[in-house]
């Protein structure tokens, strides 16, 4: 199935290759980099390219391409699945991932992908399976394996490949039994220049952070479980339970993991939490143009907003800004035409606000249109679209753990068309 | 290379991780074409280095050279000189280096085929190793070395770890057969055999990779599937994501050789009775099975309802896998159910969004209905990367319809003035589908389209002019307004294929235009020199058709541009002007044609079809890279019509081995650990009915009660020495049962075993253990029995099998679980209790003298001082019977071991301020004494 692996950073050097089969030339990757130069963006690069006897499949992530060299007929989401999973072992392990990162502990990332797959197929691409293999790196570790010349692969078969229950390591103890769970919703929006809503609709995704002792059976219901139209699960999740009683009955993996992603009900009115005033004109001469936007809550049920971010792709020919900010600051970027605006927390009473004057380039026709918002936000202990968790239940083990619970709103793509 | 080595030397057990890192960076910014003869040589230096270090005896040193090593084989760099040094560690104890050493190995094995030969017995040996990630790691590394000569010894080791006893050496087998198969694929008849076999194994470890083989070696041998059918559809929720994907895209292709078309008779898709249909989705449901004579397969129906809850799969490619199952299997009613599926997909990374766009547009084409209620879904964001966009616009267009057009229209119109000028052309060409396809809004779309004209951008407009000529050229008695504009701005527009687009436009409706055609011709023959060639074209053909149409005002006109074009650059341009003048000039060369000038010139035309790229997409399978790329890849496997009358079913059916009903409690040898099997269900799906059913009993004897950890305890006949002991019942029978399998585990089989204390029936020598066994899932399980397995000096007898455990569901499965637990006795239970005298228990003590005794004192609380309670505590803590004791502050008890009959002698002295002496005395002393810590421990506590 899956070939070889090439690493591809953003200035077109391949920095790691790996082969499954039998060792392809990294000259295949030529392809894919004239692909790379053609597109304006890397971003634009398509994500699936055929050439004489290889078909490239690649992924961008984190500015690093990760290229994959197929030979025969696979679904591309397989690939595509299994690339955005190596980009994720990898932040796991490391805490990022990039050429840096890769670059400094390339033995243990060449070590990992050799477990990853087996002849081009998913061999182990659990996290927990993976670190009773090869184990990740802490200092303490690295300090008494210079010291004792030990090493960070473990001799064992991991007990999870083995089970019905593969993502969970057997034998874990903790002296704090917790269990945490994050809430966290954003809202897909795009509102027309009149700031009438075209499209909105709120994804959430429960994040967990489970560190229980044994083998924890675990039982969580929500208080309006009738808003989730469309859930997918982490496979830990019990569809049957779900189905017939709507409450999500799950042996936890050990640690971090997603514990199920959902979609709100479509026919619920999205409440949008900001609104924006803006004004953008380009003076009829050319040379020059005003910009003036505010930013203030609309219904955001008593919480604050914070982390007010605004975006703006200016037209191309926009040279510079001369802007004034009432709250916040401001950045302009003039290669890539983006203005940044940090507002930060929202103050109902003091509204920000910036408004200054905009130069084009000399001679340049006025643009003809007017470029679009992109905004980030993030509202603290509230769920948008009101899910409210009712009890965690804990089955199979004696202790009591400690429980938590945590709602945060952010906004998704939410994007205003000036 | 002195410095190299007297670095070398300061490596010792410290320096490790540094030196590496330095050297890692040393390399990292030379680019391989670059690499002149300098570097070259400091790589030949290090390399030596290298070898050095491996052949040092130090094992931190060996192993830093090869984390060095594969750090240079990550970068592509060439480190095959080093074979020789490398090839020598591969019998290394250390567990990383050896692991280092395969890598190294796989990487250079056929460059070096005779070196590598080095290490096959290696291999060999290693695939007889006790430990399973041992004979597999062997299997996997011998199977990816690519030398022909071993392909014996590779066929032998995968023959043999496809019957291995663990399942994730099985499974390493089935992607060993792959490697040896693109190896030599003479071999296929052999591996065929395998793969039969592992298609039965009924492990879901083994279940996704044996498909992948198949799927690579033999996906023509569909008969090899039949029998193990409905075992995959049922195994299918519980295997890992990968062998999901796999597996639902193999069932598809069977699954259209097998069933007969769900699809309704007519088969030619019918837009509106179906759209019609998915507002009532049931009734609809309902009414189909009335009308048609058509019943489904159950296994068909099997198949739909196993994949159906793998939609909710965080894993995109399975999600997609089962949307294009159900495309291609599924009664058309029922395929909307994968939408909301896909439509969740478009939230996750870029290029998921991509593969998925795609696969929508190519549904929704057929089937707008089912995508129309997500239509906002596509909307399409400034920041979306282009080839997103264009998706997204071919999926609106497809979606558009009488009632939703005029909201299209307008994000359309959004659109137009996008910043991205390729997007915004083409929406242009979107609107222009949607007016073709939707006459009611086509002079809409006109009139939008014309106000485009005048926008600034070039591309826009001439895109606009493109899509203009398409529409008219489908109505163009109304519009001579338009063409005139259009006349007008072709003094605006430079872009080459908009001027063309007007030029044949006017040409072909000049009579419509007559006063305007001519005044273009003159512009056009004043500028034809300067003009591209595409242009220049289409102005010798609006000449041409103006003379034949107007031939006073252009006659002269005409051969002016003729003349032109006769000593145009282009042999185009030439031989069409040539051509041309032939056929229009009358003279008496030209023969008969000319007479047809005018029908071959003025024949009307079919107005061009708009229609989607993705029109006939569908003749590849859904989600395959085929589909992706539109064109074959390579190993695409075709699915296949359905056939007309289905093939017999009965070829699916397995033997179904009536379980033995055995409802007696099943009897007992020497019973320890006990690996039960059970059949039993998904992980999924046990919800929480509990139902106590059967009860076997089984008895364990033991010589010497330590409990050995894994194995449980080892246990052993003896012959009981007589003595002047005879057993009696036991005293008192604990309640307390302990967890042998917890449910979750067990998959809804929970299980508890209790210590009796009763004699064994079946031998005096064995302790008797009643399990408890549970069925807490919503299944039926069957055949529970006890696996063959026990550890070596352990008897077991085993109680037959269970029949059936029942609960009131009676889902049919076929999966076959398998449990290692083991019982772990207190010491206590592994006694008889005896009867004897004092006389005669002050007689053994005699004898259990010296390092047969042992003793402790301890603190006994208030309560256990006076003799009832006492004698209770030690009841319950071990087997022993009470024996009659003429002083009151002594207590005595007496037992024997249940396997030897080792006498037990156990003595408890009370003294002054609740101090107590116990003191036992028996030959098995490891028991002993660790009852005598039990004992402490009961009789300290309250």
């Amino acid at each position: 199935m899956i070939h070889s692996l090439f690493l591809v950073n953003p200035s077109g050097d391949i920095f790691l290759e790996k082969h499954w089969k039998s060792v392809v030339s990294r000259s295949v990757c030529d392809y894919f980099l004239e692909a790379r130069e053609k597109a304006l963006d890397p971003e634009d690069v398509p994500p699936v390219i055929s050439t004489p006897h290889h078909y490239l499949i690649s992924i961008y992530r984190d500015k690093l391409f990760f290229l994959s060299v197929i030979q025969t007929e696979v679904p591309p989401l397989f690939v595509i699945e299994f690339l955005h999973r190596v980009a994720e072992m990898i932040q796991d392990y490391f805490g990022e991932c990039s050429e840096t990162v890769i670059k400094d502990n390339v033995v243990m990332v060449y070590e990992l992908l050799e477990e990853m797959l087996d002849n081009g197929f998913p061999l182990a691409t659990e996290s927990n399976v993976l670190k009773e293999m090869i184990r990740p790196p802490t200092i303490l570790r690295s300090v008494v394996n210079t010291l004792t010349g030990s090493s960070n692969v473990g001799d064992k078969l991991p007990t999870g490949q083995l089970s019905t229950i593969p993502w969970r390591r057997a034998g874990v103890k903790y002296t704090n039994n917790e269990a945490y769970f994050d809430v966290v919703e954003e809202i897909d929006a795009i509102l027309d220049r009149t700031g009438t809503t075209v499209f909105a609709e709120i994804q959430g995704v429960v994040e967990a952070c489970v560190k229980l002792s044994g083998m924890p059976d675990l039982t969580l219901s929500f208080m309006n479980p009738r808003l989730l139209d469309d859930v997918s699960f982490h496979p830990c999740v019990r569809y049957k339970r779900w189905e017939s009683e709507r409450v999500l009955s799950f042996i936890p993996p050990d640690g971090n993991f997603t514990l199920m992603t959902y979609h709100v009900n479509a026919q619920n009115l999205v409440a949008i939490p900001v609104y924006v005033k803006h004004s953008i004109n380009f003076f009829e001469s050319g040379s020059g143009g005003r910009l003036d936007l505010t930013v203030g809550p609309k219904q955001t049920m008593g919480k604050t907003v914070e982390g007010v971010l605004v975006t703006v792709h200016m037209p191309k020919t926009v040279l510079s800004v001369s802007l004034n900010a009432t709250q916040g600051s401001y950045t302009y970027d003039n290669a890539t035409k983006v203005l940044v605006w940090d507002i930060g927390k929202l103050n109902p009473q003091k509204l920000p606000n910036l408004r200054g004057s905009l130069s084009l380039q000399t001679g340049a026709p006025k643009p003809e249109e007017n470029p679009s918002l992109n905004i980030d936000l993030k509202i603290q202990q509230l769920a948008i679209s009101g899910l409210k968790v009712n009890r965690l239940d804990m089955f199979g083990e004696k202790y009591k753990p400690f429980k938590g619970v945590k709602y945060i709103t952010k906004a998704g793509k939410f994007q205003v068309r000036m | 290379m002195l410095s190299m080595s007297t670095n070398n030397s300061s490596y010792n057990d410290q320096g490790g991780a540094d030196s590496a890192v330095e050297i890692g960076q040393e390399t990292t910014p030379t680019s391989n074409s670059g690499a002149g003869f300098g570097l070259f040589s400091t790589d030949f230096k290090k390399n030596d280095d290298l070898k050095e270090m491996l052949e040092n005896n130090k094992e931190s040193l060996k192993l830093e050279a090869m984390k060095r090593i594969v750090g240079l084989i990550a970068k592509g760099k060439n480190a095959s000189e080093l074979f020789p040094a490398v090839v020598k560690n591969v019998a290394s104890k250390n567990i990383e280096l050896k692991k280092l050493v395969y890598v190294y190995l796989v990487r250079y094995a056929e460059e070096q085929q005779d070196l590598a030969l080095l290490s096959i017995s290696t291999f060999q040996r290693a695939l007889k190793d006790p430990n399973q990630l041992i004979r597999a790691s062997a299997l996997r590394v011998l199977s990816s070395i690519r030398v022909p000569i071993i392909i014996p010894i590779m066929m032998l080791a995968i023959k043999e770890a496809a019957s291995d006893m663990s399942p994730y050496v099985r499974k390493t087998s089935a992607h060993a057969i792959q490697k040896l198969y693109s190896l030599d694929p003479d071999q296929k008849e052999h591996l065929i055999e395998v793969i039969e076999k592992l298609l039965k194994d009924k492990s879901t470890l083994v279940a996704g990779s044996v498909v992948m083989a198949f799927e690579e070696v033999c996906p023509e041998r569909i008969d090899l599937i039949h029998k193990n059918y409905r075992k995959l559809c049922n195994l299918l929720v519980d295997v890992e994501e990968w062998g999901q994907v796999v597996i639902i895209s193999m069932l598809t292709r069977y699954a259209r050789t097998q069933f007969t078309s769900p699809w309704r008779e007519d088969g030619v898709f019918d837009e509106n009775s179906e759209r019609a249909f998915y507002e009532s989705d049931e009734e609809k449901t309902r009414d189909d099975t009335e009308i048609k004579p058509y019943t489904m397969d159950p296994d068909h129906r099997l198949l739909l309802r196993n994949t159906k809850p793998l939609l909710q799969s965080r894993n995109t490619a399975v999600v997609m896998s089962v949307a294009q199952l159900y495309w291609h299997l599924a009664p058309r009613n029922e395929v909307s159910i994968v939408t909301k599926s896909l439509v969740r997909l478009l939230r996750s990374h870029r290029e998921v969004q991509y593969i998925v766009l795609q696969n929508i547009a190519t549904m929704s084409i057929q089937r707008k209905g089912m995508f129309e209620p997500y239509m906002k879904s596509f909307y399409v964001r400034s920041t979306d990367a282009t080839h997103i966009k264009s998706l997204k616009l071919e999926i609106l267009t497809n979606l558009a319809n009488e009632a939703n057009i005029s909201t299209i229209l307008r994000e359309f119109q959004t659109y137009v003035k996008s910043q991205d000028k390729q997007f915004a052309a083409g929406t242009i060409q979107a609107i222009g589908r949607c007016a073709t396809n939707i006459s009611e809004v086509t002079d809409t779309c006109l009139n939008g389209l014309v106000l485009l004209l005048s926008n600034r951008d070039e591309t826009v407009v001439a895109e606009s002019v493109v899509v203009i000529k398409k529409l008219l050229q489908a109505q163009p008695s109304q519009h001579s307004d338009i063409i005139k504009h259009m006349a007008k701005l072709l003094d605006n527009i430079t872009v080459s294929m908009a001027r063309a687009s007007i030029l044949w436009l006017i040409g072909e409706y000049c009579e419509r235009v007559p006063k305007i055609a001519p005044d273009v011709l003159r512009k056009m023959a004043k500028s034809f020199t300067s003009e591209e060639d595409i242009v220049k074209l289409q102005t010798v053909n609006l000449a041409a058709k103006l003379y034949l149409t107007n031939s006073k005002q252009t006659k002269l006109l005409t051969q002016y541009i003729l003349n032109l074009g006769k000593y145009d650059q282009n042999y185009d341009i030439r031989d069409r002007t040539r051509f041309i003048r032939q056929l229009i000039v009358p003279n008496e060369k030209s023969g008969a044609l000319s007479k047809y000038a005018r029908r071959i010139l003025l024949a009307p035309k079919p107005a061009p079809v708009l229609e989607s790229a993705y029109k006939d997409r569908d003749r590849y399978q859904l989600g395959t890279l085929s589909h992706t790329i539109n064109t074959k890849a390579s190993g695409y496997l075709e699915l296949s019509d359905w056939p007309a009358v289905a093939p017999d079913q009965s070829v699916r059916n397995v033997e179904v081995i009536e379980p033995v009903k055995e409802w007696a409690p099943s009897l007992g040898k020497t019973g320890k650990s006990k690996p039960a099997k059970s059949s039993d269900d998904k992980f999924y799906s046990d919800s929480g009915e509990e139902e106590e059913d059967e009860k076997g009993s089984g008895t364990s004897s033991s010589n010497d009660g330590s409990s050995s950890s894994s194995a449980g305890l080892s246990l052993c006949l003896c012959v009981p020495p007589p003595g002047p002991v005879c057993v009696s019942g036991p005293a008192f029978v604990p309640e307390k049962s302990h967890n042998l399998l917890h449910r979750m585990t067990g998959k809804g089989l929970a299980a508890q075993y209790q210590f009796t204390r009763q004699p064994c029936l079946y031998q005096p020598n064995m302790v008797s253990v009643q399990i408890s066994l549970t069925n807490t899932s919503d299944h039926r399980l069957e055949q529970i029995h006890i696996g063959e397995r026990s550890p070596a000096g352990l008897k077991i007898h085993c109680f037959n099998t269970i029949g059936e455990s029942h609960c009131f569901s009676t889902l049919d499965d076929t999966k076959e679980d398998q449990f290692s637990v083991s019982i772990q006795p207190a010491v206590g239970d592994l006694f008889l209790a005896v009867t004897m005298t004092e006389q005669d228990f002050r007689k053994e003590q005699g004898k259990l003298q010296g390092m047969n005794e042992c003793s402790a004192t301890i603190t006994v609380t208030a309560e256990n001082t006076s003799s009832q309670p006492l004698n209770r505590r030690v009841a319950a803590m071990a087997n022993v019977g009470v024996v009659p004791s003429g002083q009151d502050n002594v207590h005595r008890f007496a037992g024997k071991t249940a396997c030897s009959g080792a006498v037990l002698l156990v003595t408890v002295e009370l003294r002054e301020s609740s101090a107590a002496v116990i003191t036992i005395n028996t030959e098995k002393s490891v028991m002993g004494s660790m009852l005598l810590r039990d004992l402490k421990k009961s009789l300290a506590q309250a």
